[in-house]
């Protein structure tokens, strides 16, 4: 199943929460390959384990047991300061809830990966302002969390994502906190990042217009993949758009 | 990240709260404040004694008859024949003045006026060894002493209580004890700078004080010494001078090998040493008083942290989920404590540098000044730094330990 254009791969993953005396079987094996360049959904209702995989793809977490590679590298078997620099420079994530830091300036926020990867000063304030130029936020450098749209604050967080040039974007229900008219902007701009740079995306979402988006969509229930469905024509969210003065897609 | 990044971080976390940052650093501002003032003090009041002993003068010491250590069998005295055995060359070559005294309190009257005052039997010795000068008139003759005569030197304040309307009082009589005492002398002013006030006094000639104010026997009959004062060549030859006179008395007193000496021979550098001793224990006491605050502002600076952690476990977490190792979170959290600690820590120093200021000033008139040390300033600084460490690093291993997934769920 792996080959060089897999970036993630992932075998019989398997995670056991313990709550108290009660076990809970999140994922009950689950196996996945991503390809480059690839936009996955993964689907599912509540309580289906897919926060608890992407968790995992994320590095935030570790299976109980399962092979998760990513990039090459068998992220089950890293250390925490192993996990900490995948986090920092393999994966980006992008959350629901945005988790920008507040009474922090858009510029500040998305250099706060670099500061972790020991970036020089002055580089970092040059490819935070690319990435964030890059999202359609040129005019936003200083403007902070509580002076931004939700739709804004979104693009914050993606280009904060994105900073460090990883390979894969992972968005937790990236357009869950949004109208739906921001949440197109920000699809469109994921759309337009994978079909510019390449980048692989996979989002989690339990709206199926938005698993429309993507090239593929993965649905889970009871921590098991029940389903894997090509999309044979992804709707172009850009196309939605009667997109706004100003905002570059 | 480096270090003067983390400073920044640290910097800009503490001042998004300024006022609880303010009263965190108080607990540090008050214990480091108290420990500098304390110790300043303490070294002051340390210095101020030492001078005052070190005007004694460098190579004199003092007899005084019994012992501070060993319990004796007989009752202890120092004769004058004793202190004239002492006094001869060729026994104590390293022996210069001999001054033996005899000293009490006694009541003085004039017309209208009536106290008691420190009456001190002496010989002309006594102003060489002692430094006396007169301001008026003479000192106590060898001839007044040999003779007995009924004549006193006053001590300035003594003189101007006793006869505050006359600048010259020689030749006036005062009645020590009922007897007069014709006034031949006043001494010049030594100033309040001791202990006790040194110009409060009335010295007449030892043999007039031992045959009629202070007739004290030796269970022999022999007229008994309160103390003398002998005085050595030079500075270098006062132990030889001490040794010298511990045999010429432990011979006359028939003290056995294995017996201890029935008197005491005290230095000025003995004095000084014991009050050292005994004002270091007190500093190091005030000291340790003022390091319990420096402990409680630590536990409040916990106190504190513990809280921060809590209220940004959503910043935690997030910082952890964009690459934060957890070292890197330790550090940010320790370096909040530690500058909580060392911002406090500097403050406090100016505070106790104040205090101590404010205590020399208003005690300037007693000449006592603190004594601000580098010592104290390093304590402290190195102190509260390790009090911000010590406090610190539990609440940074729990920020740092904690799971991102559950920090970013935080609310």
């Amino acid at each position: 199943m792996a080959n060089s254009n897999t970036v993630i791969w992932v075998q019989d993953l398997h995670k056991i929460y313990k709550m108290g005396e009660n076990e809970v079987h999140a994922l009950r094996g689950v196996s996945l390959g991503v390809q480059r360049g690839e936009i996955l959904a993964l689907m599912g209702p509540s309580g289906s384990g897919k926060s608890t995989l992407m968790n995992i793809l994320g590095c935030l977490d570790q299976p109980t047991w399962g092979t998760y590679v990513l990039g090459g590298r068998d992220v089950s078997r890293m250390d925490d300061d192993e996990l900490a620099m995948a986090r920092n420079g393999l994966v980006g994530f992008v959350f629901q809830s945005f988790n920008l830091l507040p009474r922090t300036t858009a510029l500040d926020n998305v250099m706060l990966p670099l500061v972790y990867a020991g970036t020089t000063g002055r580089e970092r304030r040059r490819r935070a302002a690319e990435v964030l130029e890059a999202v359609g936020l040129a005019d936003r450098l200083h403007h902070t969390p509580n002076e931004l749209s939700g739709g804004q604050q979104q693009r914050v967080a993606i280009a904060r994502a994105l900073v460090n040039q990883p390979s894969i974007i992972l968005a937790d229900e990236p357009t869950g906190n949004l109208d739906s008219k921001s949440g197109r902007e920000v699809m469109a701009i994921l759309q337009r990042l994978n079909r510019e740079t390449g980048i692989t995306i996979v989002l989690v979402t339990h709206d199926p217009r938005i698993s429309h988006y993507a090239q593929r969509v993965i649905s889970l229930f009871d921590g098991k993949i029940i389903k894997a469905e090509a999309i044979a024509e992804p709707i172009d969210a850009a196309n939605e758009l009667t997109l706004p003065e100003g905002v570059a897609v | 990240m480096n270090l003067l990044e983390g400073v920044r971080l640290a910097l800009r976390a503490l001042t998004t709260n300024k006022l609880r940052s303010a009263l965190t650093m108080l607990g540090i501002i008050i214990g480091v404040g108290a420990v500098i003032t304390l110790m300043s003090v303490g070294e002051g009041v340390q210095s101020y004694i030492t001078a005052q002993f070190e005007a004694i003068g460098t190579n004199l010491f003092f007899l005084v008859p019994g012992s501070f250590q060993e319990e004796l069998r007989r009752p202890a005295f120092i004769t004058t024949r004793d202190a004239e055995a002492i006094a001869d060359p060729a026994q104590a070559p390293s022996v210069l003045h001999v001054a033996p005294v005899v000293q009490g309190s006694a009541s003085v009257t004039t017309p209208g006026r009536d106290r008691g005052v420190t009456v001190t039997g002496v010989t002309p010795e006594y102003a060489l060894a002692r430094d006396w000068q007169t301001q008026l008139g003479q000192f106590v003759t060898a001839t007044d002493n040999q003779s007995r005569a009924r004549v006193a030197v006053l001590g300035a304040s003594t003189a101007s209580y006793f006869f505050p309307d006359r600048p010259d009082p020689t030749g006036e009589v005062i009645r020590v004890n009922g007897s007069p005492f014709r006034v031949i002398g006043v001494l010049s002013e030594r100033g309040g700078s001791s202990f006790q006030n040194e110009d409060d006094v009335v010295m007449i000639p030892l043999n007039t004080a031992l045959s009629r104010v202070f007739p004290r026997r030796t269970t022999t009959g022999e007229p008994s010494l309160t103390i003398v004062y002998v005085q050595a060549v030079s500075e270098e030859r006062m132990d030889a001078a001490i040794e010298e006179v511990s045999l010429i008395l432990r011979q006359r007193h028939r003290i056995g090998l294995d017996e201890p000496d029935d008197f005491t021979a005290i230095s000025q550098s003995d004095i000084i040493g014991t009050f050292q001793q005994i004002t270091g224990v007190l500093t190091v006491f005030l000291g340790a008083i003022a390091g319990i605050s420096l402990l409680v502002g630590g536990i409040g600076i916990m106190n504190i942290m513990l809280v921060s952690v809590t209220e940004r476990t959503r910043e935690i977490g997030l910082r952890k989920a964009v690459g934060a190792r957890k070292r890197d979170i330790l550090w940010q959290f320790l370096t909040e404590a530690v500058m909580l600690s060392t911002f406090g820590g500097a403050a406090g120093i100016l505070l106790g540098a104040a205090g101590a200021s404010a205590i020399s000033y208003f005690l300037r008139d007693d000449g006592f000044s603190a004594v601000f040390t580098v010592e104290a300033v390093a304590l402290a600084t190195l102190f509260s730094a390790a009090v911000g460490l010590f406090f610190g690093i539990y609440p940074a291993q729990r920020a740092a330990a904690l799971n991102p997934i559950d920090a970013l769920r935080y609310e």
